[in-house]
């Protein structure tokens, strides 16, 4: 039966979906009912699952196009890889747990809660080790924060390469937290009056470690041990992760395992040959630690094309910034010549995902999409020729650039740059 | 607006969770425990064991453990990384990053080989061993000679050459709202399209395999007598004995061959047979000689790989548990060609 199979893939889309149309819906509705109503479906006549078939829900088998995606030609190898969230199906503000978006230098570390410690050393007072019932028995606080990685966007400094906004944006997810404030840990080893940098260390095959600065860890900074309400998941750092607002993902050291306390920064090789900015001439920026005001619509866009024909359109997006909140979006469907304020619906919170959305009545003509973000400390998302002017075209990191989406007549859109 | 000034305006805008002060939670790290995990190496040489290595040592050890991935002189196979050369390229159009050319630190090479390589065996050459590769990496990058050796007494005198060049974060560099009030309405002559992605046509399709994942085939009449004679136990703690293999060796559905061939029907294949993927003469001319992987086989290479088959590329270092060989031989039987 036609309604059991998968649900509609992005070929789909493009073939069946925009042939049909709106018109052609409305024109034959007023002729003939819809099998939909007149014939009943075997989910109204038949019994489905009881309640022990499905103990950890799972989508509907519908959804299953809704998935990660990984570019294979951008890494040697998926053990030291990255997937994409899919930005285009998603609502809201949340990423559901099993689509946030996954980067692991050697593998995901499958670790033995039992067998997990966490070390605070270096200059303190008392070296300590923590337990997870340890961690636990800390006053705890709830935050929903974005993490994105700095090479986000990355694919795209020479130009308009990759169809899709989780291909293009993907390295985001916004999750709620549940954690302990990493100053209580620090306080309770004792801060020594010379400490002003910590080496956070994941337990991975990798031993992932980045120099952060005290007084980051000192203001927000989290060690995490839920997500979205349940334990963190295995690919995100489970049992326990660093959380940094608002600073690029690979800060977040996953399988955390080691805090060390220390005078001076480390310079190890995720900070140096990593994670640096390589200017024009030849110089790199280095501890280039916030994630810039941003924004992308994900509808319409590449994998999610217009399928409705002309008339009422909604236009939905994404905007976030590490030095705060969004304080507005705005919404061009000219290229720029035009702008509109568009809505921001849902919570608006520091170094979290906001969602806009932009309505209006779609007359069938090609569109030049982008959003614009403006975030609480008034910085203005800028245009990728701004940047390409400022920094190049080879700093891989940090690309906050307008996104352009041209969509054409029949509703596909495809990822493009304009003047 | 500096870093500094949002910190102090956010600890006053959000409210922390009652406490500070000591709960008295957690218990004191043992001297022992924190020499165990405190690995990490600075630039001024803070965290470095005792040790020394010499350049010719580290060729052969890089040969041995590295080459497979980096390439004999690092100039890295596939999109492995390149270790060495790219010297004056970092205002080129396509600038190569390598340690010579770009890293600023020498600890950070020590650090990062000791603690992370070889990949997929992390952890595993000795302190004298990551001496010896790191003063090899600097051969190779022309900045010591072949009698060079390198030992924690002089490593803080050796400088990489592009240090100077990083310099702090110096953000914001894009406009502010407030320095430039933003155009709203007739903001632009013309808008031109001046680029577009279908050209590079480099974005993945659906239907492909792109992670890679496992699957095991189940449909075929040979898989399918591969299964009854299988150990279900055995070759699931054969899984997991293969996460040391699958940095380099894929099995399941759409495999590639990676840094090793892939195992899909290695068992009654001929040594060195498969096609497309490049074997060392030593693994040639073993299947010349007429060897055959089998259970048996597989158990003896993998005991010991460079004693079985000498010279062979395969990095990895074997396999010390019977049991383990075992499960490997029972997990890979279940993928056939």
């Amino acid at each position: 039966m036609e309604s059991e199979k998968r649900g509609p893939s992005r070929r789909g889309f493009l073939t069946g979906g925009l042939a049909m149309g709106g018109a052609a819906m409305a024109a034959g509705a007023a002729q003939a009912g819809e099998k939909a109503i007149l014939e009943l479906p075997p989910w109204t006549t038949q019994l489905g699952d009881g309640v022990d078939a499905r103990p950890y829900g799972t989508p509907s088998q519908f959804e299953a196009h809704v998935r990660r995606r990984n570019v294979a030609w951008l890494t040697a190898d998926p053990v030291s890889s990255v997937n994409f969230t899919p930005l285009h199906e998603l609502d809201g503000i949340i990423t559901p747990n099993g689509l946030c978006f996954e980067r692991h230098h050697s593998g995901i570390a499958e670790v033995d809660p039992a067998e997990w410690r966490l070390m605070i050393h270096g200059l303190v007072e008392k070296p300590l080790v923590f337990t997870l019932e340890d961690l636990k028995r800390f006053p705890r606080v709830n935050r929903i924060h974005f993490l994105e990685c700095a090479a986000n966007s990355g694919m795209e400094w020479r130009g308009a390469q990759l169809n899709g906004c989780q291909f293009t944006h993907g390295m985001i997810h916004n999750v709620m937290y549940t954690g302990v404030p990493l100053k209580a840990l620090l306080d309770e080893a004792g801060l020594k009056p010379n400490a002003k940098w910590l080496l956070p260390e994941g337990g991975d095959a990798a031993a992932m470690t980045r120099s952060v600065p005290l007084f980051k860890a000192l203001d927000d900074c989290l060690i995490a041990f839920k997500m979205n309400g349940e334990a963190l998941r295995p690919e995100q750092g489970y049992p326990a992760r660093l959380v940094v607002p608002g600073w690029e993902g690979n800060m977040w050291v996953k399988w955390i395992r080691r805090i060390e306390v220390g005078d001076q920064p480390w310079h190890h090789r995720e900070e140096t040959s990593k994670y640096t900015d390589l200017m024009a001439n030849g110089q790199a920026r280095r501890f280039t630690w916030e994630m810039d005001v941003k924004s992308v619509i994900t509808n319409p866009s590449p994998q999610a094309p217009i399928v409705h024909g002309p008339g009422p359109l909604v236009v939905t997006g994404v905007a976030w910034s590490g030095r705060g909140t969004v304080r507005e979006v705005h919404v061009t469907t000219d290229g720029g010549n035009n702008w509109h304020q568009a809505r921001i619906d849902g919570p608006s919170l520091d170094r979290s995902m906001h969602r806009f959305y932009y309505e209006f009545d779609w007359d069938g003509k090609p569109l030049l999409l982008q959003s614009r973000a403006v975030d609480s400390e008034g910085m203005v998302q800028p245009t990728k020729d701004r940047l390409r002017e400022v920094r190049g075209v080879n700093s891989i990191y940090h690309n906050n650039g307008i996104q352009t989406w041209h969509v054409r007549e029949n509703g596909e859109a495809e990822n493009v740059e304009v003047s | 607006m500096s870093r500094f000034l949002n910190v102090l305006m956010l600890a006053v805008l959000v409210a922390a969770p009652a406490a500070a002060g000591q709960l008295g939670l957690g218990r004191e790290a043992a001297p022992d425990e924190i020499a165990a995990w405190d690995i990490d190496i600075r630039p001024d040489g803070a965290g470095l064991p005792e040790g020394s290595g010499t350049v010719t040592d580290g060729e052969e050890v890089f040969v041995e453990r590295c080459a497979i991935c980096h390439g004999d002189f690092g100039e890295g196979r596939d999109r492995w990384p390149v270790l060495a050369g790219g010297e004056g390229s970092l205002t080129a159009d396509r600038p190569e990053k390598t340690i010579g050319s770009y890293w600023p630190y020498l600890s950070t090479v020590w650090d990062y080989v000791h603690r992370a390589m070889p990949f997929g065996d992390a952890q595993s050459l000795t302190d004298d061993e990551v001496y010896a590769i790191t003063a090899y990496i600097l051969y190779l990058n022309d900045l010591v000679d072949e009698e060079f050796e390198l030992s924690r007494a002089n490593f803080a005198e050796v400088r990489l050459p592009n240090e100077e060049n990083f310099f702090d974060d110096p953000r914001p560099d894009t406009p502010l709202a407030a320095e430039a009030p933003l155009c709203m309405s007739d903001c632009k002559d013309e808008v031109k399209i001046t680029m577009r992605a279908a050209v590079l046509d480099v974005t993945p399709e659906d239907g492909s395999n792109p992670t890679g994942a496992v699957v095991v085939e189940t449909g075929t009449e040979p898989v399918a007598e591969a299964q009854s004679a299988l150990d279900p136990a055995l070759a699931e703690a054969g899984a997991k004995v293969y996460k040391k293999c699958k940095g380099c060796h894929q099995v399941g559905e759409g495999v590639k061959n990676r840094a090793g061939p892939h195992l899909n029907g290695v068992l009654g294949r001929t040594a060195g047979s498969l096609d497309g993927f490049r074997y060392s003469k030593a693994m040639t001319a073993k299947g010349a000689e007429g060897l055959v992987w089998t259970a048996e086989t597989l158990n003896a290479f993998l005991e010991k790989p460079k004693s079985f088959v000498p010279k062979t590329k395969m990095s990895f270092k074997g396999l010390k548990s019977a049991d383990d060989r075992a499960a490997i031989a029972a997990y890979l039987s279940q993928f056939t060609e």
